[in-house]
């Protein structure tokens, strides 16, 4: 039984227009030790499903599933108090932004020894010193300092790394990463990435990237899954998937890579994600697909089997030909 | 830090003269001549009359005039009244407390539950709990006080008898008054049951004072916090397993009280002139209502006095709100 | 000529479009719809006084002093709210009084806002010690209470509602000053203002037609605003006896002439409260719609 187990999670957003669905029918799954990257463009519904199954949706979110079981523990039927335990314990998550992600009140040392308070009960110096240990452990130079700073006084890719060190502060058994390098220096997002997957190692705790980045897929990951408005459309181990994508989409992704490119100008995918008054009728990606035909425009595609990386299209792709053309 | 805070004080400076000058020209903008306009029914004889020439210096140049003046309120000086020849600034302190206590309270009350009432509003938002509060405390900021306290009064005193209708504290009590506060000095006093009707002679006007900061306070907090809610670092706080009060509680209302402190600053001006119709309708012997029997008995030396006190005290409140302000934004603190 | 003449077409073109968004954000507001409407009932009765009350405001009827309103025992429906202690009756004073609160909302909204915008415009656009020197003598008027600068101004100017009204407009002004210097200030900057210099415009033009009507949304809520807040203070200054002087039917006056009777007579306090409190709430509420509707921006906040 895998550590974490999501099947068919839905997720609808009360809107003043009316419901969305913003995840639809998405399975994650992902085992102790194991590196997991989500991939898909802005829109794709990655974070609102890892906000989901930490209870961090506002309450206009309703969220459904089949199965949501953390660490053997059904996650559907938790109190919220109960929840909370789990929550930045066992199961932490970092944000996009390091800079608005944090506290501006609080210094650096309050909001990690806050954790430490809640979670695992330890005095005033054992916090201290854990804290310590925790900036060492993360990179950052000076901690006994560091602590005493406030947001503000911090670079970027430092309160990225506070981040980390909170969320891994009470050794957590899954560590979600949502766009964990976006919003920094390039110089940085190589450091901050060795980082994760370093402590990843260390710890043995599993690790889910979401991500837009094939770069950082290709660098970090083992497996792969690719989400589009909503719905996952195709999932494989990293090197498999480099090789043989078999969902047009996923080809799209790869081909849009510069190390890929094959002309002059980088290919592009036309079009951008279907929102809330422009969801098409049968497959999601056909108004953008180059090889969509009617039947792709009529009927939503099921799943293919794993053997074509569970592709959400009714014509997967299989060689490897195919999928560079 | 340091440099903060001077620059807040020489834009202090400039103010105090210019505060200054007006309740110099107070009195000598009054129409015809001050001493006569003064005297009024009362009349003056020529020997009074040689001599207030005298004290105020109208025998002098203007420019003369304010430099003596501004001389004076530098020492201390306010002048005297001209109904009981008491130095004003003796008078000021003697009534101070007594409006420094209401106020205080005042304050008190309209935080105490303005900023709970503004964070469960934002924290519940749309809900009914969020609605009824929020039309109330529309209510509570277009009050006409001085009506307010009169329906208390009607409600409280008359219809109820809980709460007697103007004064300090019963007559039964006598006792030295060695703070100004009555609530303290009817504790040291030991006298039973004076400390239970200081804190009945309080409750209406507290109130009555309170209910537009209340109102003001409540809705600002809400807004504040609806802004803060919203932020990346309250989801971080929740992503960490911290329970929705300590989310709202410390993360939030932390920041959500930088601009509702400002507002508090402001509404020391509000409750002053609150004070003056509370303290009117109260019979409560503070400055407020000393201001007001002093324009109606043309005691324009101490209106003069009073109003220079009572601008002195807004400014030292607003700059101690600046100050206060860089102390609870860490952004400015550390800069 | 071509010139004005395109921006009299332009602004033909935009004025439809504007109103009517700013009429869809303002409905949304459902308390704002109802201040207005109350509002609305609130500057007809003013405008009718005369035809509406049954009485004259002043008149004694000598036969009935402190009636109860109709509904009470001894009350008639002659005098609907019930009468005074000088036996005037109460719904034809509160009728008449609406027009004084109306005087005083538009006069001293008029006084304060054109002075402070002018103002705030020669200390947005002219060299910083001109700047400084303004915003100095505003920090100066703020530093008084309103009400207290109020009553002694009054007390300079002799009590009455026009010099009540007068001394009002005065302590509101700073507020419009430093308003409007704010926004001109983060307009001046934007560059149409830029373009328009550079085309020639002269310094007035630049002022009060390129920059002021870009400015104009704050104004009004702040305008809305202190319509009610000098209806309040008129009110408290009368209340005080510093303003509209007896027997002149001002809501405030009418307060402090009833503060004897409040525990035999009820709704001789009760009525010119009620008045001050639904028209001054009806106002707020308008303007808080105002400001929703004329600045999405502020609309979170």
């Amino acid at each position: 039984m895998p550590l974490l187990d999501i099947r068919n999670l839905s997720v609808d957003f009360a809107t003043a227009s009316g419901q969305f669905r913003a995840v639809d029918g998405v399975d994650v799954s992902v085992d102790t030790g194991e590196i997991l990257a989500i991939v898909g463009e802005s829109g794709s519904g990655k974070s609102v499903s890892m906000l989901a199954m930490m209870g961090l949706l506002p309450w206009t979110a309703t969220v459904t599933a089949d199965v949501m079981s953390f660490n053997g523990q059904d996650l559907r039927g938790l109190s919220p108090r109960q929840r909370r335990d789990i929550v930045g314990k066992d199961m932490a998550m970092i944000f996009q932004e390091p800079m608005s992600s944090l506290n501006p009140c609080f210094t650096a040392g309050f909001q990690i020894k806050e954790a430490l308070r809640l979670h695992l009960g330890l005095d005033k110096k054992e916090r201290h010193d854990r804290a310590v240990e925790l900036f060492e452990m993360v990179g950052i130079p000076a901690p006994e300092d560091r602590l005493k700073a406030f947001p503000h006084q911090l670079s970027g890719g430092m309160n990225q790394r506070v981040m980390i060190a909170m969320a891994i502060a009470c050794n957590p058994k899954l560590l979600i990463a949502d766009e964990p390098t976006t919003a920094l220096d390039v110089t940085i997002q190589a450091q901050i990435l060795d980082l994760l997957t370093g402590l990843q190692k260390d710890t043995g705790m599993a690790l889910i990237l979401i991500t837009h980045d094939m770069g950082v897929v290709a660098e970090t990951a083992e497996r792969v899954q690719v989400q589009y408005a909503g719905q996952k459309v195709e999932e494989q181990p990293v090197a498999d998937l480099f090789e043989t994508p078999h969902h047009p989409y996923t080809a799209a992704l790869l081909a849009a890579l510069p190390e890929r490119a094959t002309s002059r100008h980088l290919p592009t995918i036309p079009g951008v994600v279907p929102g809330q008054f422009d969801r098409p009728k049968g497959c999601l990606f056909s108004p953008r697909c180059k090889y969509a035909d009617d039947r792709c425009r009529e009927q939503p595609p099921a799943p293919a089997g794993t053997e074509l990386g569970v592709a959400r299209c009714h014509y997967p792709l299989s060689a490897k030909a195919e999928a560079e053309a | 830090m340091l440099r903060y805070l001077l620059s807040r004080l020489l834009t202090f400076l400039p103010t105090f003269f210019g505060v200054t000058i007006i309740s110099f020209s107070f009195i000598r903008l009054l129409p015809g001549d001050p001493i006569i306009v003064m005297a009024g029914e009362r009349g003056v004889s020529a020997e009074r009359y040689e001599e207030l020439v005298q004290q105020f210096g109208f025998d002098q140049p203007l420019w003369r005039q304010y430099i003596d003046y501004l001389g004076g309120v530098i020492q201390g000086d306010l002048g005297q009244s001209f109904v009981t020849k008491k130095p004003v600034w003796d008078e000021f302190f003697a009534l101070f407390p007594a409006t420094l206590e209401l106020s205080v309270c005042a304050m008190i009350f309209a935080v105490a539950l303005g900023l709970p009432a503004g964070v469960i509003a934002a924290v519940n938002r749309g809900k009914l709990f969020d609605r009824t509060l929020m039309s109330t405390a529309l209510v509570g900021y277009s009050m006409p006080i001085f009506w307010w306290a009169l329906l208390l009064i009607i409600v409280f005193s008359g219809m109820l008898g809980l709460t007697p209708v103007s004064g300090r504290i019963s007559l039964l009590y006598y006792f030295d008054n060695t703070t100004g506060f009555m609530l303290i000095d009817s504790l040291r006093s030991g006298q039973s049951g004076a400390f239970t009707s200081a804190v009945h002679h309080l409750v209406l006007p507290t109130i009555v004072l309170g209910t537009i900061p209340l109102a003001v306070i409540a809705r600002q907090t809400r807004s504040a916090m609806l802004e803060v809610l919203s932020e990346d670092y309250i989801r971080t706080a929740r992503a960490k397993g911290l329970a929705p009060f300590r989310v709202n509680g410390v993360h939030a209302l932390r920041n959500a009280l930088i601009p509702v402190v400002t507002v508090i600053g402001l509404s020391v001006g509000t409750l002053l002139a609150g004070a003056i119709l509370t303290e009117t309708i109260f019979s409560w012997p503070g400055i407020g209502k000393w201001m007001v029997d002093s324009i109606f008995r043309r005691d324009y030396p101490v209106v003069q006095g009073g109003l220079l006190l009572i601008a002195v005290m807004v400014m030292i409140v607003n700059l101690t709100v600046d100050l206060l302000y860089g102390f609870i934004n860490p952004k400015i603190r550390k800069r | 000529m071509a010139e004005t003449t395109m921006t009299a077409a332009a602004t033909a073109a935009a004025r439809p479009g504007r109103l009517k968004e700013f009429w869809f954000y303002f409905r949304e507001n459902r308390g704002a719809v109802i201040g207005l409407w109350f509002f609305a009932a609130f500057i007809l009765v003013a405008i009718f006084a005369p035809l509406i009350a049954p009485h004259d405001p002043t008149q004694q009827f000598r036969d009935a002093l402190l009636k109860p309103p109709f509904w009470e025992e001894g009350g008639s429906l002659t005098y609907p709210l019930g009468t005074d202690a000088v036996g005037r009756d109460m719904l034809s004073r509160l009728v008449h009084g609406s027009r004084y609160s109306f005087y005083v909302g538009i006069i001293v909204v008029t006084f304060a806002a054109s002075g402070g915008i002018v103002i705030g415009l020669i200390a947005g656009f002219a060299p910083k010690w001109i700047d400084t020197i303004i915003m100095r003598v505003m920090d100066i008027v703020l530093a008084f209470p309103s009400l207290l600068l109020a009553l002694v101004l009054v007390a300079i100017l002799g009590p009455s509602l026009t010099n009540a009204m007068i001394a009002i407009a005065i302590t509101y002004q700073p507020h419009y000053v430093r308003l409007t210097r704010a926004s001109v200030l983060s307009e001046r900057s934007k560059d149409y203002v830029t373009a328009a210099r550079v085309v020639g415009a002269s310094k007035s033009r630049l002022m009060f037609t390129t920059v002021l009507p870009n400015c104009l949304s704050p104004i009004i809520v702040q305008a809305a605003l202190s319509f009610s807040t000098a209806i309040l203070d008129a009110a408290a200054l009368g209340f005080l006896g510093m303003g509209a002087q007896p027997p002149t039917p001002e809501w405030g006056t009418m307060l402090a002439e009833a503060r004897e009777f409040i525990l035999r007579a009820w709704w001789v306090v009760t009525w010119p409260g009620l008045a001050i409190l639904i028209t001054v709430l009806a106002i707020n509420l308008m303007g808080d719609g105002l400001r929703d509707a004329l600045d999405p921006k502020l609309k979170r906040s």
